[in-house]
C-alpha cells in the first residue's frame, strides 16, 4: 500500500515539470498573443516604431536588435570558446588545469546584474574613450555577452573534444601529424558536433541574456545603422517598460515575451537534435 | 647514457618552423587561454580593487534608509528566499528524478516528455520565468509582490537543475547496491531511501550549491514576482529584494555607484564561496560538472 | 639483406618500472619480423619505442639507441619525419571519422601536397596497396566509419601506406578482427613486404609462423631469443621458448 502510495507521489512530482512549462505556456500565450492579434501580427513582427505612448507597437528593431548582440557575442565568444577548449582538453599541462578549470566555472557563476556592472563600469568608458559616442550599443553589448557565453561554450566543447578516442589522435600522430594538426584537423572535426551544441546552448543564453544588457546597449528602439548604435533587445524591452505598462502597452509587452520564447523554444528544439545525433 | 624524454621547448620551436600552420594554431590557442583568464582576473580584480574600499561596516547595518543603503535587509531576503525555493524545488526534484531513474521503465512515454520539459524548462530566459510568476502569483492569485511569489517562481527556474543532478547521482549508485538490498528482501522504496539515496547524497549536494548560485546571482526573474522593496520581508506574502535585485536598484537609482562597488563583493565573494563548496564537493565524490 | 633498424642497448621505463632490459636486436629490411610472447611482457612497449609514440605516455624514459638507416631516431631526427618513415597499424581500426578518401589523404596532405590530381593518384595507389580499391572505389566519398572492421584495418594500412613509410609497424593488426578478415590481412602483409619493412606484433603463434620470416620472443621486458622464425619454432635454443610455443605457460 505504501508502495504504490509513494510510487505515485514520484509520479506526481515527476509530473510538476510538466505542469510549469504548461502553465508558462498558458500565461504566457494566453495573454500575449491577444495582443498581437490586437496589433496585428505583421504590423508587430515587422513594425519599425515602438512608441507606446502612441499605441504604436512594432518590435522589429528589437527582434534585430536581439540577433545583432547575440551574432556578435558568437563571434566573439564561440572561436575563444572552442580555442579555450581545445586548450583545457589537449595543452593545458595537469598542474596548470587544476587552477584554470575552476576559473572556467567561476566566470559562468558570475552574476548577470556583476558583468552589467563591470560592462558599465569599465567597458562602456573604454568604448567611449576608443570610438566616441556614448559607448552603450551594439559592439559593447557583443562584447560583454561574447564573455559571458564563455563558460557555456568552453565546457560543451571541452567534454566533446574529451569523448573523442584517443586512438584518432594517435592514428594523426603515427602518419608524422604534428600535435595541432591532430587536434585541429582530427579531434575538432570528430567534435565537431558537440561543439556546435554548445554554440547553440550559448546563443540560447546570449539571446535570453536580461540584466547584463540592458546596462550597456543603450536601449534605444530604433533599427541600429552601425555597431556603435544603441540597441534594445527584446530582454530589455520588457523588463525595462514592464514595471508601469498597462492595457495594450503591457500586451505587446507580453507579445514581445512570446516571440523571445519562440526563438528559445527553436533553440533549445535544435540543441536536443544535435545531442540525439551526437549520442549515436 | 642519455635519457630521452618528451619533445622540450627546443624541439617544439623547431617543429613549428618546419609547420608553420601548427605554430600559428598553438599560439591562437595560448592567446585564447591568455585573454579568457585575463578577462577573469580583470573583472575580479576590478571589483575588489575598486569595491573594497567603499565596503564600510554601516552597509551592514539592520536597516535600510535613504541616507544610508544598507544591503543587511537584501542579504537577509537572499537567505530566506534561497532557503523557500529549495524547500519546494527539492523535494519536487528529488521526487522526479526517484520516479525517472528508480520507477520508469525505458522507452516510458512519460519519461521523455518529462526530459522535454525539463530541457524546455532549462532553456527557458530569466526574464520569462519573471514574467510568468508576474502573472500567476502577483496577478492571477492576487499576491502582489511577494517573496513567496519570487521564491515559487526561482523554484521552477532550478527545478531542472536539481532533477538532473539528483537523476545522475541515482544514476551512479552500482545497482549491486540495489540488488544487495533486494536479496535482503527490502522493498523497493526502503531500498531506496536506505540504500540509494544516501549514497547520492553528495551528487544531490553539488546540485543544490550549484542551485544556490543561481538564486543568489538572480536579479530578472525576481524584479516582477517579488519586487524591490529594500527592507526585509516580515512575512512571505511581503515584497523584499535579493542582493542581485539589490544592486540592480542602486544601479538603476544612479545615486549609490560607491555601494553598488560594495555590493558587486558581497556578491562575488558568495559566488567564490559558492564556487569553492562545489568545488570541494566534486573533489569528494568526483563527480563532473 | 641490410639492417632497418638497429637497436642496442636498449632500457625503457615507465616511471620506476623498467618495462624494457637491454635490448639488442636487428630488424631486416623487406621482412616481416614478429615479436611474440605473453602479454605484458613488453613487445607492444618495444614496437612504439620504434616510431616514438612511447612519448606520449606521461613519465616514459628510455635509454640505448635506436637507429634507423644508421640515424639516431631519439637523436636529432624530426619526429614527424620519423613517424612519416615508420607508418602504424594500431589493434583497434581506428580510421578518422570522415570519408574514405579524406582518411587516405591526411597523411600526403599533412605533408604539404595540395594538388588534387596529385592526391587522387595517391589515394588510388594506396587503396589498390591495401587490397581494398575494388571494395571502396564507388564509395570514396562515404564515411570510413561505415565499413566493416576488417575493411577498417585495410583502410588504416592504406592510410600508412599513402604517406610512403619504409617501415610498416603493426601491433595485432588481426586482433580485431574475425577469421576471414585476418586472413586477408596477412596475405596483404606478405604482398607489402616486397617494398616496405614490417614489424608485427603478434599474440598469435600461428600467425606468426605462417607469414614472418623472424621472430623475436619476448618475456618479462627482455627478448629470450631471437632468429629465423622457422628456427625459432622448430629448435628453440632457450627453454622458455619451448616452454611458451608449445603452450605450457602463460
Amino acid at each position: 500500500m505504501k508502495e504504490v502510495f509513494m510510487r505515485v507521489i514520484f509520479l506526481l512530482t515527476a509530473c510538476m515539470s510538466i505542469l510549469a512549462v504548461a502553465l508558462i505556456c498558458i500565461f504566457l500565450f494566453a495573454k500575449g498573443v491577444p495582443a498581437i492579434q490586437q496589433v496585428g501580427v505583421i504590423d508587430f513582427l515587422t513594425g519599425m516604431q515602438w512608441k507606446p505612448s502612441n499605441e504604436i507597437f512594432g518590435i522589429f528593431p528589437m527582434i534585430i536588435g536581439s540577433i545583432y548582440v547575440t551574432a556578435g557575442a558568437v563571434i566573439i565568444g564561440v572561436p575563444l570558446g572552442i580555442l579555450c577548449a581545445v586548450f583545457l582538453a589537449r595543452f593545458c599541462p595537469d598542474s596548470l588545469y587544476r587552477f584554470i578549470k575552476p576559473a572556467v566555472s567561476l566566470l559562468a557563476g558570475i552574476p548577470s546584474i556583476v558583468y552589467g556592472f563591470f560592462g558599465l563600469v569599465v567597458l562602456v568608458p573604454m568604448m567611449q574613450e576608443l570610438f566616441g559616442g556614448s559607448g552603450k550599443g551594439i559592439l559593447t553589448a557583443s562584447i560583454l555577452l561574447g564573455i559571458m557565453i564563455l563558460p557555456t561554450v568552453i565546457g560543451v566543447s571541452e567534454s566533446a573534444l574529451r569523448a573523442v578516442p584517443n586512438a584518432y589522435y594517435e592514428g594523426s600522430l603515427a602518419l608524422g601529424a604534428t600535435h595541432e594538426r591532430s587536434v585541429f584537423f582530427v579531434m575538432l572535426p570528430a567534435a565537431r558536433q558537440g561543439i556546435l551544441a554548445g554554440v547553440v546552448l550559448g546563443v540560447g543564453r546570449a539571446i535570453g541574456e536580461t540584466m547584463a544588457v540592458v546596462m550597456i546597449a543603450g536601449n534605444q528602439p530604433v533599427m541600429p545603422n552601425s555597431i556603435f548604435s544603441g540597441v534594445r533587445t527584446l530582454t530589455a524591452n520588457i523588463v525595462m517598460e514592464m514595471g508601469y505598462a498597462t492595457d495594450l502597452h503591457r500586451g505587446a509587452l507580453l507579445g514581445t515575451a512570446v516571440v523571445l520564447f519562440v526563438f528559445i523554444l527553436l533553440i533549445n528544439l535544435s540543441f536536443s537534435a544535435l545531442r540525439k545525433g551526437n549520442a549515436k | 647514457m642519455k635519457s630521452k624524454t618528451k619533445t622540450d621547448w627546443k624541439q617544439r620551436f623547431k617543429t613549428y618552423r618546419k609547420h608553420p600552420l601548427s605554430g600559428i594554431l598553438f599560439l591562437l590557442v595560448i592567446l585564447s587561454a591568455v585573454i579568457t583568464l585575463s578577462t577573469l582576473i580583470a573583472l575580479v580584480a576590478y571589483i575588489f580593487i575598486k569595491g573594497i574600499p567603499h565596503l564600510k561596516p554601516e552597509l551592514f547595518a539592520w536597516e535600510y534608509t535613504t541616507e544610508n543603503v544598507s544591503m543587511m535587509p537584501a542579504i537577509i531576503n537572499t537567505i530566506s528566499i534561497t532557503a523557500l525555493s529549495l524547500a519546494v524545488a527539492l523535494p519536487i526534484g528529488i521526487g522526479s528524478a526517484i520516479y525517472l531513474a528508480e520507477y520508469a521503465k525505458r522507452g516510458n512515454k512519460l519519461v521523455s516528455v518529462v526530459r522535454l520539459t525539463t530541457e524546455t524548462l532549462s532553456g527557458i530566459p530569466s526574464i520569462v520565468y519573471g514574467l510568468f510568476g508576474f502573472l500567476l502569483f502577483h496577478e492571477f492569485l492576487g499576491w502582489g509582490y511577494s517573496v513567496l511569489g519570487g521564491a515559487l517562481t526561482l523554484a521552477i527556474m532550478i527545478l531542472p537543475l536539481i532533477m538532473r543532478t539528483t537523476e545522475e547521482a541515482l544514476l551512479s549508485v552500482p545497482d549491486l547496491y540495489r540488488e544487495g538490498s533486494f536479496g535482503l528482501g527490502a522493498g523497493h522504496l526502503r531500498t531506496i531511501f536506505r540504500i540509494v539515496l544516501p549514497s547520492a547524497i553528495p551528487g544531490i549536494l553539488s546540485g543544490v550549491i550549484l542551485a544556490v548560485g543561481r538564486i543568489v546571482g538572480e536579479t530578472a526573474a525576481l524584479l516582477y514576482p517579488a519586487g524591490t522593496s529594500a527592507t526585509v520581508a516580515n512575512g512571505l506574502m511581503e515584497s523584499g529584494r535579493t542582493l542581485s535585485v539589490h544592486m540592480y536598484a542602486l544601479l538603476n537609482e544612479g545615486l549609490y555607484m560607491e555601494q553598488a562597488h560594495a555590493t558587486a563583493v558581497v556578491l562575488l565573494l558568495l559566488v567564490l564561496g559558492i564556487n569553492a563548496l562545489s568545488a570541494l564537493i566534486a573533489k569528494k565524490v568526483g563527480v563532473k560538472d | 639483406m641490410t639492417n632497418k633498424f638497429d637497436i642496442s642497448d636498449l632500457d625503457l621505463y615507465y616511471g620506476d618500472f623498467k618495462a624494457l632490459k637491454n635490448i639488442n636486436i636487428q630488424i631486416t629490411e623487406k621482412e616481416i619480423t614478429a615479436f611474440i610472447g605473453p602479454s605484458g611482457c613488453g613487445k607492444s612497449t618495444l614496437l612504439k619505442s620504434l616510431n616514438r609514440m612511447n612519448d606520449l605516455v606521461e613519465g616514459c624514459r628510455i635509454t640505448g639507441n635506436v637507429l634507423l638507416d644508421g640515424e639516431d631516431i631519439y637523436g636529432d631526427m624530426d619526429l614527424n619525419l620519423l613517424r612519416k618513415r615508420v607508418g602504424m597499424v594500431f589493434q583497434k581500426p581506428n580510421p578518422f571519422p570522415m570519408s574514405i578518401y579524406d582518411n587516405v589523404a591526411y597523411g600526403p596532405r599533412t605533408h604539404g601536397i595540395r594538388s588534387k590530381l596529385q592526391l587522387d593518384d595517391i589515394v588510388e595507389k594506396a587503396l589498390r596497396d591495401a587490397a581494398i580499391w575494388d571494395e571502396v572505389k564507388d564509395r570514396l566519398k562515404k564515411n570510413a566509419l561505415g565499413m566493416s572492421g576488417g575493411q577498417q584495418q585495410r583502410l588504416c594500412i592504406a592510410r600508412a601506406l599513402a604517406v610512403q613509410p619504409d617501415v610498416l609497424l603493426m601491433d595485432e593488426p588481426t586482433s580485431a578482427l574475425d577469421p576471414i578478415s585476418t586472413l586477408r590481412i596477412e596475405e596483404l602483409a606478405e604482398e607489402l613486404k616486397k617494398e616496405y619493412t614490417i614489424v608485427m606484433v603478434t599474440h598469435n603463434m600461428q600467425q606468426a609462423t605462417r607469414i614472418s620470416d623472424k621472430t623475436a620472443f619476448f618475456l618479462m621486458g627482455e627478448v629470450v631469443e631471437y632468429g629465423d622464425t622457422e628456427k625459432i619454432f622448430s629448435m628453440p635454443k632457450d627453454k622458455r621458448t619451448e616452454d611458451y610455443i608449445t603452450g605450457r605457460f602463460g
